[in-house]
């Protein structure tokens, strides 16, 4: 038997139990269990007065960049920035290089992954190569570990594919990640189409590259019957193409990212690399659509799209520098600011980081009930700080958050009962 | 740029334009300065007219076009000004087909920067003497009625005009078929045409733009021959006008194509004033970057 853990007095928030007030949490033998009614010798008492303790994070959306690209992240660097943002798990992408689209390659990010800051879920190809003609091997990368299929970042075009995509998918029980994006619509724009854009003098992708795909993307679901999740919706059309599709009972799920619904296109002007992106920030009316969808359930998952790059891929021209941001360790600060705005409460908070990427994935988690996972998190909902690229742990510094006066982070972040982060 | 800084450019620009008519077009104000014509595009007006602007002022000027540039052996944008930094030239006169390069450069070397052109953003020094050429001829913007026809969305030079001409007071009206109209422009305080003839209907001036003739993977027009049925400006289209209209294009011309050749050579175009008025203004930025003036604000790398 191992050493018992004992998280005293914290505000314990399981959405699953829908218990939410301060109680104490016992682990043994890396799981949750019943409080007993003596305390074991030699057994470690944390006191979280004033602290959250939640479920740990999962954020189903990340870049980890090895193989084949190191210098930008790897997985033991990349693990150790989501323990610092307070994530337990994260779903990793598969444009590496190699592209993760057999088993041998999900083999090679799994062995990597072990001994590493948190559990890691690979996310497999759709199709070979993600070159979008031909589908990947589904069934033996999900023997090798898989979680779910995208094609992320090299979306797919061809509808067929999809459809096929989908339907062999139900197959073996996987979901369809969709970086929904109607490539020959968005036609090399650098940002979000309208007067921002034009004033700058950059090309703009207009919200109808990626509502149409959405729309494609539910239709077909709906067709085959298959699970579709709708990865970094960045649009008001799009969330209406979703909510109509969950009125119709199709089975699609989706997320969004923090910066859509923190930041708009403004924060391109003065050609700031550190806000490029895709899909790209949008407009306020966009932001706050996206605000709201995360109350009333349109949105089910807070996922951050981690994409770190060097300097070499961004200190150059905005229209060839590279997409994207981090986000594993700015995440639950600007998600805190969400619960202090009144737009989400606490317990929304833990379904949208934690419960719905947990059973949208298949993963362990999710749950604080006796016998699960100790996959906790444990959060200052008060600590302020300002993020800095020096104190962020990600090999990539290109976010546009940096210098940002933050409040609330995770203090202490626990796998399988054992401390990966603490601040405390 | 605020108004008043427009107007103190272009009364630099008059007061130095009189050089260009000297019989030694030449003064010592900026010798021992270095001035980079640092080019990624093909320019012949902007880029000669910058140089000639530095010379008649005595400085010494070096360009670099990107085809004798590190730029084709994989250097970077940055890398290379930093190099054209470490040889302490006093300003870098960039062209780029990017957006927002000058910004880039400006953040990561000491020169000033003077933006000649940035992708399909701005062109700052080509709209200060679209300026200096319109008061030339009416004494003053206010009021007066603007039109800018062609590919507006891809222009840097009417990025530029639109923000000018708006700041002195002018009201801009924008015509061209849908697809060369930016998203949102309207708020920019431009009214947009449907027809070029309510754009034309008693207008002091009229710009045509060039019309780009490449752009196979993005179908904005089908034919020049049916753009210029529909927008070239012509003889007849002026009569809408106000009688001493003047007519303005930022060169290079397609004759026939966004303009007919009777109105390029007629009596109503100023299309070479603007090249005159050209050297002077760029001949004031000079100078007042690098700070012959009260203010040693810089005036490159930002619009």
């Amino acid at each position: 038997m191992s050493r018992t853990i004992i998280l005293q007095n914290g505000r314990v928030i399981d959405p699953l139990s829908g218990g939410d007030g301060k109680s104490d949490l016992w682990i043994r033998n890396g799981k949750i269990i019943s409080a007993e009614s003596t305390i074991p010798e030699n057994t470690l008492i944390h006191d979280l007065s004033g602290k959250w303790v939640v479920p740990g994070l999962i954020d189903m959306h990340v870049h980890l960049r090895e193989p084949g690209q190191e210098y930008k992240e790897s997985i033991e660097s990349g693990t150790r920035a989501a323990a610092a943002g307070g994530f337990t798990g994260v779903a990793c992408m598969p444009n590496t290089t190699p592209v993760n689209d057999c088993e041998s390659v999900t083999r090679y990010i799994l062995e990597k992954a072990e001994g590493c800051h948190a559990r890691v879920y690979p996310v497999g190809a759709i199709s070979k190569g993600s070159k979008g003609e031909g589908l990947a091997e589904f069934g033996e990368m999900k023997r090798a570990g898989i979680v779910a299929v995208t094609d992320d970042g090299l979306p797919v075009l061809d509808s067929q594919l999809m459809r096929r995509a989908m339907e062999y998918a139900i197959s073996h029980d996987l979901v369809v990640m969709s970086h929904s994006e109607e490539a020959t619509l968005s036609h090399n724009g650098c940002m979000n189409e309208g007067i921002t854009a034009t004033k700058l003098g950059l090309r703009g992708i207009p919200a109808a590259a990626e509502s149409i795909m959405v729309y494609r993307e539910v239709a077909i679901a709906e067709l085959t019957g298959a699970h579709v999740h709708i990865a970094h919706v960045s649009t008001e059309e799009s969330l209406a193409v979703i909510s109509m599709a969950k009125k119709r009972g199709v089975k699609v799920t989706a997320e969004t990212a923090p910066h859509y619904f923190t930041l708009t296109e403004e924060a391109v002007t003065g050609y700031d690399t550190h806000a490029k992106m895709n899909p790209p920030l949008r407009s306020e009316k966009d932001r706050q659509a996206i605000r709201s969808a995360l109350q009333n359930g349109t949105l089910d998952v807070i996922a951050t799209d981690h994409a770190p790059h060097s300097i070499l891929e961004k200190n150059v021209e905005f229209n060839e520098a590279a997409n994207g941001i981090t986000g594993l360790e700015t995440s639950l600060s600007l998600t805190l600011a969400l619960v202090r705005d009144g737009v989400i409460d606490e317990k929304r908070l833990v379904e949208l980081m934690s419960v719905a990427p947990a059973r949208i994935l298949g993963v362990p988690g999710g749950s604080l009930s006796a016998g699960e996972v100790a996959d906790i998190t444990v959060i200052d909902p008060d600590v302020r700080y300002t993020f800095t690229a020096e104190q962020s742990y990600s090999k990539g510094k290109n976010s546009p958050f940096i210098g940002w006066e933050l409040q609330g982070r995770a203090v202490m972040t626990l796998v399988a009962g054992e401390i990966k982060h603490n601040i405390l | 740029m605020s108004a008043e800084d427009i107007q103190h450019i272009i009364t630099i620009a008059r007061s130095f334009k009189e050089i260009s008519t000297r019989p030694i077009k030449k003064v010592p104000t900026l010798r021992g300065k270095t001035i980079v014509n640092f080019f990624f595009e093909p320019s012949t007006r902007t880029r000669l007219s910058f140089e000639i602007a530095a010379k008649r002022m005595s400085a010494d000027t070096f360009n670099i076009a990107a085809s004798t540039s590190s730029a084709t052996k994989g250097e970077t944008l940055i890398d290379t000004a930093k190099n054209l930094q470490a040889m302490n030239p006093d300003i870098i006169i960039l062209r780029h087909s990017s957006s927002g390069a000058p910004h880039l450069l400006a953040r990561n070397v000491d020169a000033a920067i003077i933006n000649a052109g940035d992708g399909t953003h701005e062109h700052p020094s080509q709209g200060l003497l679209d300026i200096m050429t319109i008061l030339e001829h009416k004494g003053s913007l206010d009021g007066l009625k603007i039109a800018i026809v062609g590919d507006i969305a891809h222009s840097r030079v009417a990025g530029s005009d639109i923000i000018g001409f708006n700041r002195l007071g002018a009201k801009v009206f924008l015509a061209g078929p849908a697809t060369y109209i930016p998203a949102g422009v309207e708020q920019l305080g431009v009214t947009v045409c449907r027809d070029i003839r309510e754009a034309i209907d008693g207008a002091d001036v009229v710009m045509a733009l060039r019309i780009q003739k490449e752009r196979q993977n993005d179908p904005l027009i089908p034919s020049l021959r049916e753009y210029s049925s529909f927008y070239g400006i012509n003889n007849k289209l002026l009569e809408l006008a106000r009688d001493d209209v003047i007519v303005m294009h930022p060169g290079p011309i397609n004759r026939g194509v966004e303009m007919n050749p009777d109105v390029a050579d007629g009596k109503r175009s100023v299309i070479l004033d603007q090249v005159t008025n050209g050297v002077a203004v760029r001949m004031a930025l000079l100078y007042l970057v690098l700070g012959g003036d009260k203010t040693d604000e810089e005036q490159g790398g930002r619009s």
